[in-house]
């Protein structure tokens, strides 16, 4: 029975062995935790903090443990422009004294407060807030890894024209490919062009945030797709792209409905759908990756509310699972938010049959 | 509202109804993409050779029919106290 079956296979038995070896790396942690019961009652684990401290923003990025990485604070109050770090406002509850205010963060937010500590509302509203938060770096380094990627691939081009294409060229064709032959050519007939730009920068960055959104560590696991002002910003371009580009028979459609008798109830309608289209974009993307980030954190979550070890095999063999959806999700989403732009596009722009 | 607070008195019941409007949202993404996994399924084994533009079809259909079920979880999340 044992000829050529599964069981034969080295992975396998290398598995069954790294598996074990693992599973012995457990037993310390249960002594451990038998020790430290009795500090248990004092720090109450409370899941919905940890779980909106991840998927929220925040003033400074947590590096490993303990230790984060405090980040930049620019503040543009009435009286002028503040910049300082924001490790003087870290432990959560110091104030520090600025040039014009002094600042608490409170709920993530920063508030000006008076001398004696107490949130003063008329002037926390002369605050904006424009700092490099967690969000801000790590679009900025998903900028950089994008402008990387594209200049040295068409670069490549421009040197070898003609000739087959090689590294980082060879890995990216085939999805730019993908781009215009699935997403654009079918929806925007000839005139794809002009917007093949636009619909492989939309893809590529809902794509690559995704992606290191699901890596735990470091300069992954910050949620910025999940993030509704960074969707909108994405659904208010892709808005004025369609509504500046379209043609005179997209107009007719909207404000001269076909019999004339419909026009009150036709005019309102096809007005929410300009923007209703959009919207569902924003919320879509949005919705699906944030709540991909609440089911994978609310299953490690579980390990900690039941104070036990013999959860975690069934947690993880869980998250492993979710993980493995989430990023099937990841390209999914990137691929629909093109897609329904591209889509769009087209039936703005398309001559009238 | 004061229905929704006359509800929760009689029930006894505490917190907000938000959880529930999602869990109702969960029924009808489930309907829906069995629906869709059903259909297709059955189109694979009517005409296997399609099996590629068919299985294509079928995932777009389904991340659509979750983004509405999502509409509605955040509208949940949204009313939640």
């Amino acid at each position: 029975m044992t000829n050529g079956s599964i069981l034969n296979l080295k992975i396998f038995r290398l598995s069954f062995i790294y598996a074990f070896f693992l599973t012995m790396l457990a037993i310390p942690g249960l002594a451990l935790a038998q020790k430290d019961t009795s500090k248990a009652a004092e720090q109450e684990f409370d899941p919905q903090a940890v779980i909106m401290e991840h998927i929220g923003d925040s003033h400074s990025w947590p590096v490993i443990g303990k230790t984060t990485l405090p980040l930049p604070v620019i503040l543009y109050t009435d009286k002028g422009l503040e910049f300082f770090s924001s490790a003087h406002l870290q432990p959560e509850g110091a104030t520090y004294r600025g040039n014009y205010y002094t600042y608490k963060i409170e709920e993530n937010k920063i508030k000006a407060v008076d001398a004696a500590g107490k949130v003063d509302e008329a002037a926390s509203a002369r605050v904006w807030d424009f700092s490099i938060s967690r969000n801000v770096i790590s679009m900025i380094m998903t900028m950089t890894i994008l402008l990387i990627v594209f200049l040295s691939v068409s670069s490549a081009y421009r040197k070898r024209p003609g000739k087959a294409p090689k590294g980082l060229q060879s890995f990216m064709e085939p999805l730019i490919l993908f781009v215009r032959d699935d997403i654009a050519l079918p929806n925007l007939g000839l005139k794809y062009v002009k917007y093949m730009p636009l619909l492989l920068t939309i893809f590529f960055f809902i794509l690559i945030n995704n992606l290191f959104g699901m890596i735990p560590f470091f300069p992954g696991g910050y949620n910025l797709t999940g993030n509704i002002a960074v969707t909108a910003t994405l659904s208010v371009i892709i808005l004025l792209v369609i509504n500046l580009n379209a043609n005179k028979h997209y107009w007719k459609h909207i404000f001269m409905p076909n019999p004339w008798w419909l026009f009150p109830i036709m005019i309102p309608v096809e007005i929410v759908s300009i923007f209703s289209k959009p919207i569902a974009l924003m919320i879509r993307l949005f919705a699906n990756i944030t709540a991909g980030h609440i089911v994978i954190l609310s299953l490690i979550s579980l390990i900690f509310i039941f104070h036990s070890l013999a959860v975690s095999p069934v947690s993880i063999v869980f998250v492993v699972f979710m993980d493995l959806i989430e990023l099937l999700v990841a390209f999914l989403q990137a691929y629909i938010f093109t897609l329904l732009s591209a889509l769009f596009i087209g039936m703005a722009t398309e001559e009238h049959h | 509202m004061t229905g929704m607070i006359l509800a929760q008195a009689v029930a006894g019941m505490h917190g907000s109804v938000g959880p529930i409007g999602a869990g109702l949202a969960a029924i009808g993404a489930g309907i829906g993409i069995g629906q869709i996994g059903g259909k297709a399924v059955e189109g694979i084994a009517r005409q296997p050779e399609a099996v590629g533009k068919i299985q294509l079809n079928m995932i777009i259909a389904a991340a659509l029919v979750e983004g509405v079920a999502l509409f509605a979880v955040v509208v949940a999340l949204l009313g939640n106290k």
